[in-house]
């Protein structure tokens, strides 16, 4: 096959069609963000689909094992950075588990790790709806969603000090304690945000060229799905109905009420219409945790992990001295190792951590959903025509920061 | 514009056609976004919803090399893209301009590791730096705003004043990104001997590479 | 330890005896290490056995210890479905170790990129090349002799 660098190759075969390899290339609108995929094609068929990641490798599991448990937190923020709360939120969970310090944990700092992930949650669906939806044609869906979020962002503005890599979680609680005015600004947020939802399902969900694009597009069987490793939405759209936090509840989900939506047929209009109704019950959760939401610290009352308020520290030298080492030694931890997870917007998130008894990893392995519901772009384009491959990487709600790490 | 380009001195005329032809260029800058990461994100924010600072500036996002005037390098670049940014730069037409977005674009940001470049200067010209992770629209939008105050003072029919800064230009050449070209890989035994080297008696890499570096006149 | 995971512990235990070269419990997760040998046929079992039932594969990865003998480990982490426990499994190697892409089809790509990052090669993966550095590269990164910001075009650390 003759080849050119980033061209088309052709080459005929026997019944006399001409095959041809298109370079969907790691610069280009549809792939949010730089993911090549090389496509074999015999005119509007796909043959063959090879997706190439790597192009944003980034080498943070190496970076990670020269760093300070506490220090690693800014790292994982730019792994999902659609919603990097939650990565920060896996990654503490993970490092509290290793420390065995998850039952010192507030309560105000459990109840708001909760409304703030779940808050994530919302905001991640919202960039997949508006680029999926963008992807597919309808370039108006990505304007209504890009509004939404931006109130979700200003929440966490307001908290953390930034918009999007928020590092707002620490190990033993969160940085700190949320500013006043944080509660009306999300009251106001769940107040508005199922009227502003209906108005994106009536402009999407009965619309005849979206249902064509995505009915019976990227169908994915149940036990396809499971074996090829799904969790998350991509999994429960076909019909499994697996969610870790229904099913190994962490933080204080079995307190709550709320459904999972689960779907039948496995293709992207399922998925769509599941993820559309999470929004939907991540917004009914927070509504929820707003009123049980307990008054108190947000900081673990470890000294081995928390550093000391700023009062102490600047006037007792004991508390300097800890402040100091902490920041400068980091802390010594159990030797073991431990894997923590939580149901992220795109599926399990999990951190696998390896501790030799000092302040920094041994190995820290990023279990990224993104990463493993890529691998099955293949089973479904193959046999489909290339604009369905669009539709498939939208569906699968992929965000490159996390398969490359 | 080729044969009139850069050929004449400064006179009244010739500052006039030339602020003409920079307020073309400035007030319709079509961006091309080499989005890789989460600055990519705050380039969408900044484009639509609450802050359209697409329409207001006369910009519109394009795809294609081909189309573009300004390559917005949003986001990390690693080794294996730099390649791919090097030929999109190249295949944009003159005249072209490049804003690095955000702290892994400008220096590799807190990614200073085996894959990463530190800073896409090292390989394609950059106008305006802005600084960030991400940078909020707000500071991408005064970035944009200062390469349009750069373009206003550009000169087309005029003659060019001499560029001395020798560190400003791109020094990497991208060919040899890929390839570390090295030879035995270390073992484990390697990796026990380094526990007992002593740092201070050999010299550091810089001591022993001084004078190879490549010259401007080096492609 | 949870009931299950307790049965599902016992069942290996019986059914690989020798191969089995230790148990651990920390923090409530249980990890089993084996010897190489078995790794192909242990996790064919811990798939297909009712009562371990362990249907989806979570990760695949390593961890390197160069002043070992056996310098790498390989992990696997996996979780059943129906009775929601998950599982860990171990075992050492040098270089080579049988492939779970027979068993689970999505060890495929997590062996990929731990055959890119610390050189472990699988035994019968359909498709083991690069993943995450460009295809030409030398080296591989993971591993505790390379250095952190790689080698530069002169072949020097750094």
């Amino acid at each position: 096959m003759q080849e050119t660098k980033f061209g088309a190759a052709t080459e005929e075969n026997k019944s006399g069609a001409k095959r041809m390899r298109l370079n969907m290339g790691p610069q280009h609108p549809s792939t949010h963000g730089v993911l090549q995929i090389i496509l074999d094609l015999e005119g509007e068929t796909v043959v063959r689909c090879d997706p190439v990641p790597g192009y944003l490798h980034r080498g943070s599991e190496k970076l990670a094992e020269n760093k300070y448990f506490q220090q690693i937190i800014p790292l994982t923020d730019r792994l999902d950075y659609l919603s990097p709360f939650n990565n920060n939120l896996a990654y503490v969970m993970a490092v509290e588990k290793l420390l065995g310090i998850e039952d010192k944990i507030p309560d105000r700092a459990v109840w708001l790790r909760l409304i703030l992930s779940e808050l994530q949650r919302i905001a991640s669906h919202l960039i997949w709806f508006g680029t999926h939806v963008m992807d597919i044609g309808a370039i108006t869906a990505f304007l209504y969603a890009m509004r939404e979020r931006e109130l979700i962002l200003d929440i966490f503005e307001m908290c953390s000090g930034a918009r999007l890599t928020v590092s707002y979680a620490r190990i033993g609680g969160l940085m700190g304690d949320t500013p006043p005015g944080f509660e009306e600004k999300v009251l106001d947020f769940v107040k508005i945000f199922p009227e502003r939802h209906a108005q994106y399902m009536k402009l999407v969900t009965k619309n005849p060229i979206f249902m064509d694009r995505t009915v019976d597009v990227g169908v994915v069987t149940a036990e396809d799905a499971i074996d090829m490793g799904f969790t998350g939405p991509c999994l429960r759209g076909s019909g499994v109905n697996y969610d870790i936090r229904k099913r190994e509840p962490y933080l204080t989900y079995d307190q709550l009420d709320f459904d999972v939506p689960v779907g039948t047929k496995g293709d992207a209009y399922d998925r769509y219409l599941l993820r559309m109704e999470e929004m939907l019950q991540s917004c009914r959760i927070v509504e929820q945790a707003m009123k049980k939401l307990p008054k108190g610290p947000v900081k673990a009352d470890d000294p081995k992990v928390t550093l000391p308020a700023k009062e102490l520290a600047m006037s007792q030298a004991e508390a300097m001295q800890r402040h100091f080492y902490q920041v400068i030694h980091g802390f010594p931890t159990p030797v073991g190792e431990c894997y923590g997870k939580i149901e992220a917007s795109k599926g399990e998130l999990g951190f696998y951590i390896i501790s030799d008894g000092s302040s920094h990893p041994y190995r820290l392995k990023i279990r990224a959903p993104s990463f493993v519901n890529l691998q099955s772009l293949p089973l479904m384009t193959e046999g489909r025509m290339v604009s369905d491959v669009v539709t498939c990487i939208g569906t699968l709600d992929i965000v490159l920061g996390e398969i490359d790490r | 514009m080729g044969v009139l380009e850069n050929k004449f001195s400064d006179n009244l005329i010739t500052t006039t056609v030339d602020s003409l032809i920079n307020w073309g260029h400035k007030t319709s800058m079509w961006p091309l976004i080499m989005g890789t990461a989460c600055c990519a994100i705050e380039m969408m924010a900044v484009g639509y919803s609450r802050f359209d600072v697409l329409e207001r500036f006369g910009m519109l996002y394009r795809f294609s090399p081909r189309q573009s005037d300004v390559m917005l390098v949003t986001g990390t670049v690693t080794k294996k893209m730099a390649p791919v940014v090097k030929t999109i730069y190249d295949q944009m037409s003159e005249p072209k301009w490049v804003i690095a977005v955000g702290s892994c674009a400008i220096s590799g940001n807190i990614y200073n590791s085996y894959s990463t470049l530190q800073g896409v200067d090292r390989i394609i010209p950059v106008d305006v730096y802005v600084p960030g992770c991400p940078p909020i629209p707000e500071a991408i939008t005064y970035g944009i705003m200062e390469l349009q105050r750069q373009i206003e003072s550009g000169r087309r029919l005029r003659k060019k004043v001499p560029v001395t800064d020798v560190t400003a230009q791109p020094h990497e050449n991208v060919d040899l990104i890929r390839r570390p070209g090295r030879v035995g890989m270390p073992t484990a035994q390697d990796y026990a001997a380094h526990l007992d080297d002593d740092v201070l008696s050999t010299p550091s890499t810089y001591q022993q590479l001084e004078g190879s570096f490549p010259k401007k006149s080096d492609d | 330890m949870q009931e299950s995971l307790q049965i599902v512990v016992q069942r290996v235990q019986e059914k690989f005896g020798e191969a089995v070269l230790g148990v651990t419990e920390f923090r409530d997760e249980v990890t089993v290490r084996v010897k190489r040998e078995v790794w192909r046929e242990l996790h064919e079992f811990l798939k297909l056995d009712p009562d371990c039932n362990f249907n989806l594969c979570v990760d695949v990865t390593a961890a390197d210890y160069p002043l070992r003998d056996q310098r790498f480990d390989i992990v696997c982490h996996m979780l059943s479905l129906n009775k929601a426990h998950r599982l860990r499994t171990k075992a050492a190697t040098d270089e080579r170790i049988a492939s779970l892409a027979p068993v689970w089809r999505t060890a495929n790509w997590e062996e990929r990129e731990t055959y890119d990052l610390f050189g472990v090669v699988f035994e019968g993966h359909p498709d083991l090349r690069r993943i995450m550095m460009p295809e030409d590269w030398e080296g591989y990164p993971l591993r505790k002799d390379y250095p952190l910001e790689g080698y530069d075009s002169q072949g020097l650390p750094g």
